[in-house]
Formats: structure tokens, C-alpha cells, sequence
């Protein structure tokens, strides 16, 4: 579903992308872990048209995306949906009026539909009452939560989760990771989740990627992974301090 | 020997130079495009015209007192008593045509440009402005072209607004507080007036408002880094970039 071919990226003389190579199939929940700075919300942002690559080439469904124009970018990312670390609602507008900001643009729902599918959706991330609310009135983990009922609104096909369970509590976090596995089931959804969280890299990966240097260096199961002879994969999953891994 | 190769400041010039100009372009393309985005142009409107009045108003009224009061004192001492009436229509056509635009702009520049700065500026750093594109709406459709539209329509309606404030100050000044010949001033005026001085002042406003917005919008959408002080420095420098335009 996804392809990621030698993608290289540089912001400056910072080389963060060395040529990534990554496969995602279709209704796979594909975890990209690494160190923080490593590149993974680049690599992210690469997969729905935020960065082009330098060099390379990205496919979504058989369709090279880094070298569309704006108006054919929009019609691939109507596929995606992203979940971004900080959530990103916008301050101006409830809850309500962010979750329906999709299905305005991306769907021909009338008004009816349309409230009732945001009412689905924030039901579905567990704050239907919040409808009214604006995002200054919102805990970290409920931002999050708001955010990912934004961003399945549409019903995409795939989700991109950008740190998901960065900056709340654990059992928060634990309440995210349960949501994405119920998308994955209820709705079919592929997945690239990004995160640096073991615990929840096991929970919910089909499959674990480390991204190191620039290069995605191992791929495989939460098991291979687990039992990977590789001394970086090792040292960044125990969380070590001494290892192969310096900075 | 003298470099002849440019320094690290002049190209940086050039090169924010392109990147507005790109920005302008950019804007310029999608400018007819759908979607269109109504809700945020009303907004827009809103945000540059109607909450202008307040400085524009106090602005025009200064600008036209102290016009108005420096023609008086100029004509009364080097012209001579009685010529004060003659004040009028250069008091109207510098307001209309020059006065009153630059100050309006210098103003709005300060207000809506730095506020747009602001605005954007922190949606970048939040990742808002991602969001919209991950959400289907195109960035510079749904930011950058109400704003330009907004400054285009409104910088004219807040300068003939200022115009009118202006110059009725300076009437105020002249007629009513230092005893000008009213008929004579008010004809005076009407006769040398031409509506081409005020229309020359609009267009200059559009182009104004424009050029405010699309730096304004320019400045947020450069913001880099954190949250700390990011979007404040750009907010202070959207409106010095703005101001010469």
C-alpha cells in the first residue's frame, strides 16, 4: 500500500533521510521506533506530501506522491488521516467544528450526516460530551483524543500517528494505544505509527521498523524485533545508555 | 580591494525577497480556485476593516488636526490674514492623496500584519497549518488568500473612511475653531479637488493591503522552532518589512 524507495531528505547540511526504504501493506500496523531527532516525523511527514524528498520515491497505492502538484496531492492525502504529536486542533474552532473540518472538505455529507458522524466519531474516542468545548478547555490526552476523532472522521484508509502517546500519563497512553488497535479492527485501517514507546510499540505493531542514521536498519515482527541480534536494536529497546548508540 | 561579491546580507535580502514573491505568486494562483473559502474572508474582513476603525479613526483625526493646523499657521504667517481659506484644498488633496494612505497603512501594517504574523506563525509552530493540509485544505487558499483578499477590499474602505475623518478635522480646526471663511474654504475645495487625488489614494491602499498581508502571511509561515518567542519575533518584524511598502 505504501512504498517508500531510497528517500533521502537534508534540511541545510543536516542529512536527516539516507535513504530509507520501507514497505506498509494494507491493514498492517507498521511501528517506526528511533532515537528522538532520528528523522520519524520527517519520514511521516514525507508519506502524506508535507516534505518531498529530495531524492526518491514515495508510492500510496501505486501513485509516485513526491512529485504531484498541489491539487493531485489532495486527492491522495483524502486517504490518509494523521494523528500529529501535539494534536493540533485549532484554537478558533470547538470540538465539533474540528472534527467536522475533514468531512467538510473531504466528503459530500449533508448537515444532517455530518453531525451525526461527529457525534460517531467523538463517541468513538470517548468524549461525546465534549462536543461544545474549545481546545484550551481540554487535557493533553483529551486533545489527542479530539484529534483522532479529526482525523477518522472520513473514514481514511490509512492513519498516520505521530507520537501518539508522547506528553500524557501512561494509563492515557494505554487508552491510545487500545483506540488505535479498535480502529484497526473495527474499521480496517493501516497504520504507521510513530513513537519511541516500547510498551506501546509491542501493544500495537504487526510489524516494528528502527529507523537509525538515517536508514531504517531492521524490520520485522514485535518478536524478531525483541530477539534482534542487532546491538543497536537492543541497546535502543532496553533503553540503555551504553551501547553502539552514542548521542 | 573592494569585495565584489555580494555579502551574506544582501543575498539574504534577495532570497526573502523571492520567497514573497513566490508567496505572492502562490497566492495569486489559487486565488480563483475552489474551494473557496467564505467563512475565513468574512473573518478577514472583519479582522482588517471593522476592528481597524478605532486606530484608523484616532489616526485620520490627528493627522488631519495637525495638517490642518500647521497649513493654518503657515498660510497666516508667510501668505498673510484671510488666505487661511485658501488652505482647503491643499489640506484635502495631501490627506486624500498621500497623508492619509501611508499613515492608514503604517497602522494596519502594525495591527493586522503583526497579528497575522502572530496568528500563522503560532499554527505553524503548532502544526496546525500540517493539519490543514492533512484535513484537505490547501494552505494558501485557506490562509493566505482571504488575508490578501481582505487587505485589497478593505485598505481602501478604512482609507476613505480615514480621508473623511481628515479632513473634516481640519474643516474642524480651520472653520469652526480659528473663524475661516467656511464658503470660501468649502468652495475652494470643491473646486480643486478632483476625484481622480482621492482615487489615486485607494489604489494605493489596495496595493497597500496586499503587500501588508502577503508579508504579514509570509512572516508566520517562516516561523521555525518552538513555541519560545518564535511567533513574537516574527510578529515584531512582519510590520517593519510591511511599512515601507
Amino acid at each position: 500500500m505504501i512504498r517508500v524507495i531510497d528517500v533521502h531528505k537534508s534540511f541545510g547540511q543536516k542529512e536527516v533521510l539516507r535513504g530509507v526504504n520501507l514497505n506498509v501493506e494494507r491493514g498492517e500496523t507498521m511501528v517506526v521506533i528511533g532515537q528522538s531527532g532520528s528523522g520519524k516525523s520527517v519520514l511521516i511527514k514525507h508519506l502524506i506530501g508535507l516534505l518531498k524528498p529530495d531524492s526518491g520515491e514515495i508510492y500510496v497505492d501505486g501513485v509516485e506522491i513526491s512529485r504531484l502538484n498541489d491539487d493531485a496531492l489532495m486527492k491522495v492525502t483524502r486517504k490518509f488521516g494523521m494523528l500529529f504529536q501535539g494534536a493540533a486542533l485549532f484554537d478558533s474552532m470547538t470540538v465539533a467544528e474540528n472534527v467536522r473540518f475533514g468531512l467538510e472538505r473531504y466528503t459530500h455529507l449533508g448537515e444532517d450526516e455530518m453531525r451525526k458522524r461527529v457525534a460517531e466519531s467523538l463517541a468513538l474516542v470517548g468524549l461525546s460530551e465534549a462536543e461544545c468545548l474549545m481546545p484550551h478547555e481540554l487535557s493533553g490526552g483529551m486533545k489527542k483524543r479530539v484529534g483522532l476523532a479529526r482525523a477518522i472522521a472520513y473514514r481514511p484508509e490509512i492513519m498516520l500517528y505521530d507520537e501518539p502517546s508522547t506528553g500524557i500519563d501512561p494509563i492515557r497512553a494505554d487508552a491510545i494505544n487500545d483506540l488505535i488497535n479498535k480502529l484497526k479492527c473495527d474499521l480496517g485501517i493501516t497504520a504507521v505509527v510513530i513513537t519511541h514507546d516500547m510498551v506501546s510499540s509491542y501493544k500495537i505493531a504487526d510489524r516494528i521498523a528502527m529507523l537509525y542514521d538515517g536508514k531504517i536498519i531492521e524490520v520485522g515482527t514485535p518478536e524478531e524485533i525483541r530477539d534482534s541480534q542487532n546491538a543497536i536494536i537492543q541497546q535502543f529497546i532496553h533503553g540503555q545508555a551504553d551501547g553502539p548508540i552514542k548521542d | 580591494m573592494a569585495n565584489l561579491f555580494p555579502n551574506a546580507l544582501v543575498l539574504s535580502a534577495f532570497e526573502q525577497l523571492g520567497s514573497v514573491g513566490l508567496l505572492f505568486f502562490r497566492t495569486m494562483k489559487n486565488l480563483f480556485r475552489k474551494p473557496r473559502e467564505h467563512q475565513t474572508l468574512l473573518q478577514q474582513l472583519e479582522e482588517v476593516g471593522v476592528r481597524s476603525l478605532p486606530v484608523v479613526s484616532l489616526t485620520a483625526a490627528f493627522g488631519g488636526l495637525v495638517f490642518g493646523f500647521q497649513m493654518y499657521v503657515g498660510l497666516h504667517r508667510y501668505v498673510g490674514p484671510g488666505s487661511e481659506a485658501y488652505g482647503g484644498p491643499i489640506i484635502t488633496l495631501s490627506l486624500a492623496k498621500e497623508l492619509i494612505p501611508i499613515l492608514v497603512g503604517l497602522m494596519i501594517s502594525g495591527r493586522v500584519g503583526s497579528s497575522m504574523a502572530a496568528e500563522i506563525g503560532t499554527m505553524k509552530i503548532t502544526e496546525q497549518i500540517d493539519a490543514l493540509h492533512s484535513l484537505g485544505a490547501n494552505p494558501i487558499r485557506y490562509l493566505v488568500v482571504p488575508r490578501a483578499l481582505a487587505g485589497f477590499f478593505m485598505m481602501p474602505c478604512l482609507v476613505l473612511y480615514g480621508d473623511i475623518i481628515g479632513i473634516l478635522t481640519a474643516y474642524f480646526y480651520n472653520v469652526m475653531l480659528m473663524g475661516v471663511n467656511r464658503v470660501i474654504y468649502v468652495q475652494n475645495t470643491l473646486t480643486y479637488l478632483e476625484i481622480w487625488d482621492v482615487a489615486t489614494g485607494l489604489i494605493k491602499a489596495s496595493v497597500f493591503g496586499v503587500v501588508i498581508a502577503i508579508v504579514g502571511c509570509w512572516q508566520g509561515m517562516e516561523t521555525e522552532g518552538g513555541a519560545e518567542g518564535s511567533a513574537g519575533r516574527r510578529r515584531e518584524r512582519s510590520s517593519s518589512p510591511a511599512s515601507p511598502s
